[in-house]
């Protein structure tokens, strides 16, 4: 290694750290364990997929403001691809996360893995809460003014008031997306760093092998 | 194959050594984003997505004259919702949620939105068109200095008449002499007037700095009345209808609210004055063990004992019992 890859500065340390941590083979893997073979494995690709949905219809709504889906077709359009790609997202994170506790994937330091996954689904609760507040339509006011109790009655109304539109939007589009990316990207590179938890130990169910190839 | 390709107990300390199988990590991607894209562009075209226009200050002055006018009675008189609400609205004794015994967090926080009722939706709002109309500027003056005493027995009067009310073309048909009535009959028939014209949609809504994105106060007049909840309870969006979980329409809503919204149906938070700081509680300890559920005694050592690992590793698990019976020359079963 030369002199200039070991030099002691801030950006060469966290360079080998990073690479040391995760090589290039191990984030861009072109080989998986041969247990990875199930499929509960695809919820976590799909959760991500669909997590791209949201934000890019997400991203194209915002490109014209909170009002334009009342007045245009095509606005319309993209708030459905923003409310289905939402629904589409739930049902692959809650699939994948029954997935990883039946295989009880915490095991074998991944601790931290199940905990960024359990806080990024609380997140995107939150995220989509707030998007549904600031919809401007009967159900945004319904919505608000129910919610306001229990956020009230928890301390947290006076501080996140969901009576307040413009704050739910920031909320909405800025802070709570950017917490979810922060937590599914730190999610995705434990997995990534741990590899896929193997399979439980356990004698597996009698019957004839297959041919192994 | 080697002996520890498929190992039956497969150290998860350690990196995986075993057998491995060719992966395209960037493919799967692209096709899931593609595949998962198309899908909600299908859900979209074919079932596009709800959007029930707001209601509206005129709309409900419009469509229920009298709930309207009774919900700003009560705002005027400190009996209304908001008014008697306490934290983060008022100060208001006994009315905050406890969590546990006399434990309040929203008592603890205090009156950090301070909403005065009375002035916040109906003085407030009358004294804009009160520049311009010499009568309402008595009306609003005559009350303001009257003493509580008569202000009670005003609104009380007026409440009474309006159970008995007559709406013609929009307005209150009847006869409200000052002598019973005060100057109650003057404020609500000019708050009723700038409600059916629009005017007090703007009213609330508006602030000194021009730019307002806060409907606080609009919302929580709203929320006092009956008509909103009527129009919710038509989309099936009540409490006692699951509402918070519900989308207006046949659409799906926030499905993954249910056990959120379960607490609700159940005693002793559906029948509780603090039932929503119970709720919250309950849902910030099942959050808790929810994040720290590999540390939770009996819940980590359940997917052992369901056993569905077997069917998901099932493949694995067949050719590793084969393996294993090959290398200890068992015969086959």
């Amino acid at each position: 290694m030369s002199a200039e890859q070991q030099a002691p500065t801030w950006t060469g340390r966290l360079r080998r750290m990073g690479v040391g941590a995760l090589p290039p083979e191990r984030l861009l893997p072109d080989t998986q364990p041969v247990y990875v073979s199930s499929w509960v494995y695809v919820f976590g690709v799909l959760t991500l997929a669909a997590f791209v949905v949201v934000l890019t219809s997400g991203a194209v709504l915002a490109l014209a403001g909170p009002s334009w889906w009342h007045v245009s077709s095509i606005g319309h359009f993209v708030n459905s691809m923003h409310l289905w790609g939402t629904e589409l997202f739930f049902f692959f994170m809650v699939v994948h996360l029954w997935g990883q506790f039946f295989m009880a994937a915490w095991r074998g330091r991944r601790t931290l893995t199940w905990i960024m996954g359990a806080i990024a689904f609380l997140a995107s609760i939150g995220t989509a809460f707030t998007g549904y507040l600031v919809q401007q339509n009967l159900d945004s006011q319904w919505i608000s003014t129910q919610a306001k109790d229990g956020l009230n009655a928890s301390g947290i109304g006076a501080f996140f008031n969901v009576l307040n539109f413009g704050q739910m939007l920031m909320w909405h589009v800025v802070l709570l997306p950017l917490v979810v990316a922060l937590l599914i990207g730190g999610h995705v590179l434990l997995v990534r760093r741990r590899g896929v938890c193997p399979p439980l130990p356990g004698r597996p169910p009698a019957g004839p092998g297959p041919a192994v190839r | 194959m080697s002996s520890t390709d498929y190992p039956l107990a497969p150290d998860p300390t350690v990196e995986w050594s075993g057998a491995t199988r060719r992966y395209d990590i960037l493919k799967e991607a692209v096709i899931a984003t593609v595949s998962v894209t198309a899908l909600a562009a299908a859900l979209s075209l074919l079932f596009s997505s709800p959007d029930l226009k707001p209601v509206t200050f005129q709309g409900w002055a419009q469509a229920a004259p009298k709930d309207f006018l009774v919900t700003a009675l009560s705002e005027l008189d400190g009996t209304s919702g908001v008014a008697t609400y306490g934290p983060p609205y008022n100060n208001v004794a006994g009315a905050s949620q406890n969590i546990i015994g006399h434990f309040s967090l929203e008592s603890l926080v205090g009156a950090q939105i301070p909403i005065n009722a009375s002035i916040a939706f109906v003085l407030g709002p009358l004294s804009i068109p009160a520049q311009s109309s010499p009568g309402l500027r008595a009306a609003l003056a005559v009350y303001g200095h009257a003493p509580p005493a008569a202000r009670r027995a005003w609104t009380a009067a007026f409440a009474k008449a309006l159970n008995a009310a007559r709406f013609k073309n929009g307005a209150l048909v009847g006869s409200f002499p000052a002598a019973r009535y005060g100057p109650v009959p003057v404020l609500m028939s000019d708050l009723f007037a700038m409600a059916t014209s629009g005017a007090l949609d703007g009213a609330l809504t508006s602030t000194s700095r021009f730019y307002q994105t806060n409907f606080t106060k609009a919302l929580l007049f709203l929320a006092d009345g009956g008509y909103l909840g009527t129009l919710a309870q038509m989309q099936n969006l009540l409490g006692e209808q699951w509402g918070m979980m519900n989308e207006t329409g046949n659409y799906p809503g926030q499905a993954w609210l249910w056990l959120y919204t379960f607490w609700y149906q159940v005693p002793p938070m559906s029948t509780s004055p603090s039932g929503d700081a119970q709720v919250w509680a309950i849902m910030a300890i099942l959050s808790l063990g929810l994040i720290l559920l590999p540390f939770v005694p009996g819940v980590r050592a359940l997917p052992r004992r369901l056993g569905i690992y077997r069917l998901i590793w099932r493949d694995y698990y067949r050719v590793a019992e084969h393996q294993e019976q090959s290398a200890s020359g068992a015969p086959r079963t």
